[in-house]
């Protein structure tokens, strides 16, 4: 009995031994880059590291013998920084792969820099749709959300109830110009017109000039093309400025999860926007919600970013499972093979530009009278079908679709 | 003949009030630091952070204590006044007979020690603050229409701009104070105690930033990053104005604000470089800024 008991241990510790064969110095290094510190460190950040520490949990790499290591880093919302880091990552510091990256500029740069070097990048926090298009890499992979996906969800929604008119304020670097690209596509599809446009300084702080240029516009809908800090100081600020009451619209076009509760409800109720997660969908959500607000600065509650990193890192150790390697290019070819399946976002598949498609919930701020708790804060309008909440593989012009 | 290069007049009227309104922040904010660098020769970049503080006082205050707006526009240019004064005692008094840049670094420092606290403790995507219930509303001004709260903002700001000008410029008080930066020994020799003099002018120009920290609270999210957003602008007001000029912060801080307001609407991409633009060409022309004098 004891014979064959440490029989069976020196078998485990062979087959151990031939899934680090092909590991890289033996640890999967995950780097979770992000913004750490400014307007996006509440939606993506901090609980960006939890996600993938939670992954990694689920995973069981440590019965399964995998080492894995996450480290994260602060990348400012500057491209410069984050490509340093990035480089560093790779180069130096043995890093395999690269999750999270918000800021549509630095996700760019980083997704041509793990191209390079053959690496893994797994995108959550940016949204510009050119990672699966134009800039798309046989080393990444776009997860959660992207701008096309936004403007499909938010911009019919709106554009079929009547709101046919458009004005947009935008962020001006690389994603609030996707994103304004995205949603002009879908209300000039429907039937709709754009009065006019004005691009903001990122990050801002003061939006009353711009705003009051939107309302000189007569245009029924402001749709917000920016993010974080700067859609709440916007939709704030339209509030206070009496925009609403004057009979215009806002579209938050990228609306998140701390955002809503950081305007509180009596701002932001009515507002419609599109998300991929929510955490009180069902029970697995909400199991994750747990836990993950237990781990979470401030006990705050995962956005559709965090759930994104978490799935993703969850695949990605599948995959590196699967092929006993973690050469970036590989792994990424194998996520992509396999379909994806998981407690937050369900079954789903990779395409080849390296979309990762699944459903897109499209959801209401809830009045204050029906909000049962702190973070009780959506009401979900309408579950838009995985096969239609995405961009159609042939319209991205992504060079890897032949 | 309504249209001034394509924008109705209408539109411009209201984008130079929005102007003015960031003016006053300006204005405020640059007004503390010239304070302080003009009688106390330090550059005190923990002003964002104060401004900040100050914010982050009245929230708690209201949110903890129920302590409302007005109360909080006295009490939290107090607290955050009095955190100055130990700041200026305990760690700036030692370097005043060192370089310029031992300062800076000191407040700079200070600045991203602090701001990490309240990260840490607030998060960044900000707390709501609500308008007091007296400011609440907006009139239609005919080409606008204008919050409430946000003229009070204007008058308000201009009020303690230039009762702090008339201080300094115009009482016994003030010319004590200048006479102790020109020659301290000599104004000791009087039996003025300069140092605590100069201690309680820093607290001012802290009380100073907190106070323009409670007056944003409402128009912005009260968060960690507010003070760094502006600090970076308020210091081009200040270098535009010239370095310790009282009336030139006043000024240049609200002729700065309207001309960003105009930028966001002739060409707002420019809208947050304009002011370093401004800030570039006043240096090659009057290198000690528009309001300063050659020392």
């Amino acid at each position: 009995m004891k014979l064959k008991r440490s029989l069976i241990a020196i078998a485990a510790a062979f087959a151990a031994g031939t899934a680090h064969a092909q590991i890289s110095d033996g640890v999967i290094k995950i780097g979770v880059l992000n913004d750490m510190s400014g307007l996006y460190a509440d939606l993506t950040g901090p609980g960006s590291v939890v996600a993938a520490r939670l992954a990694v949990e689920d995973f069981g790499a440590a019965k399964k013998g995998m080492k894995v290591e996450i480290i994260g880093a602060d990348h400012q919302n500057k491209p410069d920084v984050g490509s340093t880091i990035a480089r560093t990552w790779y180069d130096t510091d043995k890093v395999d792969v690269i999750v999270d990256v918000p800021t549509s500029s630095v996700a760019l740069a980083v997704n041509q820099i793990t191209r390079e070097k053959g690496k893994a990048f797994l995108v959550s926090g940016a949204a510009t749709s050119d990672l699966t298009g134009k800039a798309c890499s046989p080393n990444t992979i776009h997860w959660t959300y992207d701008t096309w996906m936004l403007a499909n969800g938010t911009g019919s929604a709106i554009v079929k109830t009547g709101g046919d008119s458009w004005f947009f304020l935008t962020a001006d670097y690389a994603f609030g110009h996707a994103l304004e690209r995205d949603t002009e596509a879908v209300v000039l599809k429907n039937g709709g017109k754009v009065l006019g446009k004005v691009r903001h300084p990122f990050p801002g702080s003061d939006f009353s000039s711009f705003l009051l240029q939107a309302q000189t516009s007569k245009a029924k809908i402001i749709g917000l093309a920016n993010a974080g800090g700067d859609t709440i100081n916007s939709i704030k600020q339209a509030a206070e400025f009496g925009i609403v009451k004057a009979g215009q619209n806002l579209a938050g076009l990228l609306v998140f999860l701390t955002d809503v509760k950081a305007l509180g409800l009596q701002t932001a109720q009515g507002l419609i926007f599109t998300e991929t997660f929510y955490w009180d969908q069902n029970d697995a959500t909400r199991a994750f919600t747990k836990r993950f607000s237990a781990q979470a600065p401030r006990n705050n509650y995962p956005t559709m970013i965090h759930a994104g990193v978490y799935s993703a890192v969850l695949h990605y150790l599948k995959a590196v499972e699967a092929l006993k390697s973690d050469d970036g290019t590989k792994v990424i070819a194998q996520m992509k093979k396999t379909p994806t399946d998981d407690p937050l976002f369900g079954k789903g598949t990779i395409r080849a530009d390296g979309r990762k498609i699944h459903s897109a919930l499209l959801v209401e701020v809830k009045k204050p009278a029906e909000s049962k708790g702190p973070w009780d804060l959506y009401k979900i309008r309408a579950t838009i079908p995985a096969e239609q909440a995405f961009r159609p593989l042939a319209e991205g012009g992504c060079p890897l679709v032949k | 003949m309504n249209e001034i290069f394509g924008v109705p007049t209408q539109a411009l009227f209201g984008q130079l009030l929005i102007g003015l309104i960031n003016g006053s922040f300006y204005a405020v904010l640059s007004l503390g630091l010239a304070v302080i660098f003009g009688l106390l020769n330090i550059i005190n970049f923990t002003h964002g952070a104060q401004y900040m503080m100050g914010a982050f006082v009245a929230y708690v205050l209201l949110e903890r204590f129920g302590v409302g707006y007005w109360w909080a526009l006295l009490v939290a240019p107090l607290v955050v006044g009095a955190t100055g004064v130990l700041i200026e005692r305990l760690m700036l008094s030692r370097l005043y007979k060192l370089d310029h840049l031992y300062g800076l670094l000191l407040t700079f420092g200070l600045a991203l020690i602090l701001q990490g606290l309240f990260r840490h403790e607030y998060g960044s995507a900000g707390l709501p603050y609500r308008i007091p219930d007296e400011l609440l509303g907006a009139r239609n001004l005919g080409f606008m229409f204008l919050p409430n709260y946000r003229a009070w903002v204007i008058v308000a700001s201009l009020v303690v701009c230039l009762s702090t000008w008339f201080v300094i410029e115009k009482t016994r008080l003030g010319s004590t104070l200048r006479a102790a930066t020109e020659n301290p020994q000599l104004v000791q020799a009087f039996g003025i105690n300069v140092p605590r003099m100069i201690t309680l002018t820093y607290g001012f120009g802290v009380a100073l930033a907190a106070l323009a920290g409670v007056m944003a609270a409402p128009v912005y999210q009260v968060s960690p990053q507010m003070g760094a957003d502006l600090i970076i602008v308020v210091f081009a007001v200040v270098v535009i104005g010239g370095m310790g000029s009282i009336m030139g912060s006043i000024v240049t801080g609200f002729g700065l604000g309207v001309i960003e307001g105009l930028t966001k609407v002739f060409y707002p991409e420019a809208s947050n470089t304009v002011i370093f633009i401004i800030m570039a060409i006043v240096l090659m022309i009057k290198p000690a800024g528009l309001f300063g004098a050659q020392r």
